[in-house]
């Protein structure tokens, strides 16, 4: 294998080099005494972004306009959905779950029919899709706030030997989602829709099966990240997903997926989910408050894509 | 009866905009007065802007999404450097209408697609706004206030500054020289190019004039809600790009028209009102736009093929 | 009109060399245009006639050779324009969404101060008053609402028009390609007044009869030289087909006449006008001939978008398709040479949704040495490729598959002759055992190969032949029109 060569080239390595840095500079201030402690919470809050991430990723791989902006109203309708019918029952806890991924198997399809039917472009079709499903949430959410069953919500707020249970949960996804994309055929089929649809149609790839296909996942996994942020937290708010817009498609910018389309990586969205979160926590840690910790997650943003080079881009 | 795909363009807005007014006075004709038309459409001024920001934007085959948190931070300037020491507040408000003017040449020279580096703007200015206004507060400065809650005889405000709006913006981006070259660049850039000249320039161009309309919007917004938080038009990134698609403009080929982008924008807000009038319960309202903007879609589909048909038969 | 004293040059290309990669787009050729003449530019297709013209705009500036406008040496685009000089592509280059007066603020730049819409306006409505009287074109209208034919018309008119200054040399790339007759007569017949009044025009068309009529000097171009220069007086159509053609080589394999028995693989009507259907028997090599751009590649991509469905993975792929385009619809550029030359086969090289890399290695070895694709490491990226070897990836990934019928859009365009050589005695034999191929090719030899060749002009079959009638001759004269547009 010629893995150390290629390893510097790989668009990863760098989201996680600057994560590194960030960790040690964060634990390195406060005397190392936070190390557990801010790597523990660290790989908690990253979970949630890099599950949401992974479903936009393969969205973007697409190429050109490929956008999903229905993933916040997704997290909170499935959230909303599953804490009410689970209704603070242990038994219910897999027929919740199994309801979560059903919305996002259901939004997911409208997404893609609106696209296809309409023939407007994504990021309008997802953007009217989760007006629409942002009412059904407000509309589930009335009444009392109901907490999570207490199994699940233990579940979700404790940890195996020492790594958060939702962490590990990403982790499953991700090395699915690896398999996927650099296993599978369905993998080899987004990647050359990305490169050039026109391309991918003349060499006998069914397009429109395999982006809806992709579409759907993208929203089951909005949905399953809904019901772990929900019980997590404690309950379902209608606000719960709304960071999760930006943040799903800045973690896959910054971890090397092109936004160009066709080319993509999950380890990325790894160590740009852990790099997001450890610099709010070491500018939190210095000091600095929610502006300039926006302003540098800006930046970063810019200084990534301007640094990756545009490939010949949409708009 | 021959119409141009512009006028067309133009029809299903309007249409849009008069069933939804006609349905607002029908159930509520006390509407139908000064006081309630300004109520009515009190709040359409900044999101027109906001709207004619984002069709600039969409002229040249871009998109902003950094629409909301800039209003959002040109908000916070009006509400505290531009009431407290105008000439610094001045002096900002150009300063970021320069920086849009800076981001259209960056994504043109370097072929960046202009949804990640908005995006990452989006930060940028969300932040410059908290950094400004931690907590909501500041004030409108005299002078916004008193042009925004002017009272101008027999038609309110809010009307009479939504057509000097589209009739200002309509000479600028469809009659003026600088306007076709602009739409051009969207239309068929090779030509543009070929023909001599510079679409670096255009772009920024159009990049500045929508940094100034969104630096508009934000003062107008002030002028109304009399202070300013750092959160305060972060709808208005998905409400503009809305507007401009309710009023006909598409997201390529330099197809926008400012006139129907203003129309957009008094849907949108109507909408609002409309679904209160209803009586339809606040949870369903946000869902309720949403299947607007799905029906127009629908409708101007459906239309665009009927011409079609009629054109090659 | 033979004076004494030539007429002074308006604009001249002398030697001029240009090459893309290792093909030699323009090998030493001359082209020059003096006042008031109108010269008629014709050749096959890869003749060099496009770069050339494009070299004279000022939009490609060439290896070797030199550019000169009215006697001064320069270069570039605005220095053309700055001389004088119009060009009207072939493809659209007016602003769809922009109407007619605007689109001649966009082109012409001295076109400005208030009042330029109705100026424009009115050297529009003139112009296209003057050069196709008893139009029915809304100026005011904007482009995307005229017809395909209208829009030309405006196009033309523009280019004619002059604002500050005359146009010195029109280019006119195929102007008639969408007008019909009587139009295309009022055209020429503004050439003849044009080129009266002291202008000059530079014409290429496809329809010999417009450029003998209208011409008074004929340009013959082939595989980047002038073969031919001399007054319009002396050609007329058969001697002009002749001039265009090839006279040397003659070999190539002759295939025996094979009798077809039974059902074709594949029968299709391709436009509802055209008397000829689109017919293949299996084991054969069907040629599409003509002209680029007359409707090959459509024929090309209908046959394969009716066979293949977009929503779910068929199982049996019926066709294949080679693409010409390597960059618009061939490789995947991200991707290593393996990649590509799988991802048409990966049905077959999986088990339960996962490809198995043993065997999608060895498809590929073997491809790699049956085709001979030089690389060392099937996983390098494809773009380490010479454009020769990523053509033969592309043949690789078509012939992998188990596809009975491959569809070919001009695949060796651009590709060393050693190469071609070795993809022809693949073909050869992928035919015998069965394989059918249609192929779309630009050039003479090839077409020889076919069994069966269909001829395109304007979007339809014009003429088919077989066998022995398989002659440049037979293909160059159904591919241009004696007289008025088809």
């Amino acid at each position: 294998m010629n893995g150390m060569r290629t390893l510097g080239a790989k668009p990863w390595i760098w989201s996680f080099a600057a994560a590194v840095i960030v960790w040690v500079t964060t634990v390195w201030f406060t005397g190392g005494s936070s190390a557990v402690g801010l790597s523990q919470a660290t790989l908690t809050f990253a979970a949630f972004s890099i599950i949401v991430g992974v479903g936009q990723m393969f969205v973007i791989t697409l190429g050109p306009g490929n956008i999903d902006l229905s993933v916040p109203a997704t997290m909170t309708l499935s959230g909303t959905v599953a804490l009410k019918v689970m209704d603070v029952q242990d038994s219910m806890i897999l027929v919740g779950l199994l309801l979560a991924i059903f919305v996002g198997i259901a939004i997911g399809m409208g997404n893609y029919a609106l696209i296809k039917l309409l023939r407007i472009p994504p990021i309008i079709a997802t953007l009217s899709m989760s007006f629409i499903v942002q009412s059904f949430a407000i509309w589930t959410n009335r009444g009392l706030r109901i907490k999570p069953p207490e199994m699940l919500s233990s579940f979700a707020t404790s940890y195996t030997f020492g790594i958060p249970n939702v962490a590990l949960i990403a982790l499953l996804i991700s090395v699915l989602a690896w398999v996927l994309l650099e296993k599978s055929v369905y993998g080899r089929r987004i990647s050359a829709i990305g490169q050039s649809s026109f391309a991918a149609r003349m060499a006998g790839i069914p397009i429109d099966g395999t982006r809806f296909v992709t579409y759907v996942l993208c929203s089951v996994l909005a949905a399953l990240c809904g019901y772990l942020l929900a019980s997590f937290s404690g309950g379902a708010a209608l606000n719960m997903g709304a960071e999760y817009l930006l943040m799903s498609i800045a973690v896959v910018v910054i971890g090397g997926t092109a936004v160009a389309g066709g080319n993509s990586n999950v380890p990325g969205i790894w160590g740009a989910s852990l790099f997001m979160f450890l610099v709010v926590s070491m500018l939190n840690t210095y000091g600095f408050g929610a502006g300039v910790r926006l302003i540098l997650t800006g930046l970063i943003i810019i200084a990534v894509i301007l640094a990756a080079g545009g490939r010949k881009a949409l708009r | 009866m021959k119409l141009s795909s512009g006028a067309i363009r133009l029809v299903i807005p309007a249409v849009s905009l008069a069933v939804l007014l006609a349905a607002v006075f029908y159930m509520q004709p006390r509407a139908m007065s000064y006081t309630g038309l300004n109520l009515l459409f009190n709040l359409a001024v900044p999101i027109a802007l906001a709207t004619i920001a984002q069709m600039l934007i969409m002229s040249v085959n871009d998109l902003d999404l950094s629409m909301g948190t800039f209003v959002s931070f040109t908000a916070c300037v009006t509400a505290t450097f531009l009431q407290t020491s105008p000439a610094i507040g001045i002096l900002i408000l150009a300063g970021a209408i320069a920086a849009y003017a800076a981001l259209g040449v960056i994504i043109h020279i370097r072929q960046l697609p202009s949804i990640v580096v908005t995006l990452g703007m989006s930060f940028v200015w969300g932040g410059l706004a908290v950094l400004l206004l931690p907590s909501p507060g500041g004030a409108a400065p005299g002078w916004v206030r008193w042009i925004m809650t002017a009272k101008p005889p027999v038609v309110p405000m809010a009307i009479v500054a939504s057509v000097i709006i589209a009739a200002i913006t309509h000479f600028l981006v469809m009659r003026s020289s600088l306007g076709v070259l602009i739409r051009g660049v969207g239309g068929n850039q090779r030509s543009v190019e070929r023909a001599g000249w510079s679409v670096v320039g255009l772009r920024a161009a159009a990049y500045a004039m929508a940094g100034f309309f969104a630096v508009l919007a934000g003062i107008a917004l002030v002028g109304l809600t009399t202070s300013a938080d750092a959160n305060i038009a972060l709808r208005y990134t998905l409400l503009s790009i809305a507007g401009v698609i309710l009023g006909g403009g598409e997201f390529v080929g330099g197809r926008v028209s400012p006139i129907g982008a203003v129309i957009g924008a008094l849907t949108l807000t109507l909408a609002g009102s409309f679904l209160s009038f209803m009586r339809i319960s606040p949870d369903w309202q946000i869902g309720a736009q949403g299947a607007i903007l799905i029906v127009v879609l629908a409708l101007r589909l459906f239309l665009n093929r009927l011409e079609k048909r009629e054109k090659n038969p | 009109m033979n004076e004494s004293v030539p007429k002074p040059e308006v604009a001249a290309a002398r030697g001029v060399k240009v090459a893309f990669g290792a093909v030699k787009a323009l090998d030493g050729a001359d082209l020059i245009i003096r006042q008031s003449e109108c010269v008629g530019l014709v050749g096959h297709n890869g003749a060099g006639k496009s770069t050339i013209v494009n070299v004279i705009n000022g939009g490609l500036s060439p290896h070797e050779g030199t550019i000169s406008y009215g006697g001064v040496e320069a270069q570039g685009i605005s220095t053309a324009r700055a001389h004088g000089i119009r060009c009207v592509f072939q493809e659209l280059s007016l602003c769809p969404n922009l109407t007619v007066a605007e689109n001649a603020r966009v082109m012409h730049s001295d076109l400005k101060g208030s009042g330029w819409r109705r100026r424009g306006l009115e050297l529009v409505t003139q112009k296209l008053d003057d050069i196709f009287p008893g139009h029915a074109i809304d100026c005011e209208s904007v482009v995307e609402d005229l017809s395909i034919a209208e829009r030309q018309m405006v196009e033309i008119a523009i280019s004619f028009a002059a604002v500050a200054e005359a146009p010195k040399l029109v280019i006119l790339d195929e102007p008639t390609s969408s007008l019909d007759a009587g139009l295309a007569a009022q055209l020429m017949a503004y050439v003849r007044r044009f080129v009266g009044s002291g202008g000059s025009v530079l014409l290429i068309s496809h329809i010999l009869g417009e450029i003998l009529s209208t011409s008074d000097r004929i340009v013959v171009m082939k595989d980047g030289k002038v073969v031919a220069d001399r007054p319009a007086s002396e050609f007329d159509t058969r001697r002009l087909v002749e001039a265009m053609g090839s006279v040397v080589r003659h070999q190539g394999w002759e295939r025996a006449a094979k009798a077809h028995s039974g059902q074709p693989v594949l029968s299709v009507q391709l436009h509802p006008r055209s008397s000829h259907r689109l017919q293949a028997f299996g084991g054969e090599i069907v040629g599409l001939a003509g002209l680029g751009g007359h409707g090959q590649t459509e024929a090309l991509l209908e046959i394969y978008l009716s066979a293949n469905g977009n929503w779910w993975p068929t199982k049996e792929p019926k066709m294949a398709f080679v693409a010409g385009d390597r960059a618009l619809n061939g490789a995947f550029p991200l991707w290593s040479i393996l990649k590509n030359l799988s991802i048409s086969s990966l049905k077959g090289l999986s088990k339960r949704k996962l490809i198995d890399p043993v065997r999608e290695q060895e498809v590929s070895e073997r491809w790699k040495k049956r085709i001979e694709i030089r690389t060392p490491d099937m996983h390098n990226p494809i773009l380490s490729l010479s454009g020769g070897n990523q053509q033969k990836v592309l043949f690789a990934r078509a012939l992998a598959t188990t596809s009975k019928i491959v569809l070919m859009d001009d695949p060796m365009r651009g590709v060393d002759i050693g190469t071609k050589q070795e993809v022809y005695e693949i073909l050869r034999s992928e035919a015998s055992a069965g394989r059918t191929f249609i192929w779309y090719s630009t050039e003479m030899d090839e077409i020889r190969l076919c069994d069966r060749v269909y001829v395109f002009r304007d979007g339809a079959i014009a003429d088919e032949l077989v066998g022995a009638d398989i002659t440049e001759a037979n293909v160059l004269a159904a591919s241009f029109a004696g007289g008025a547009a088809a």
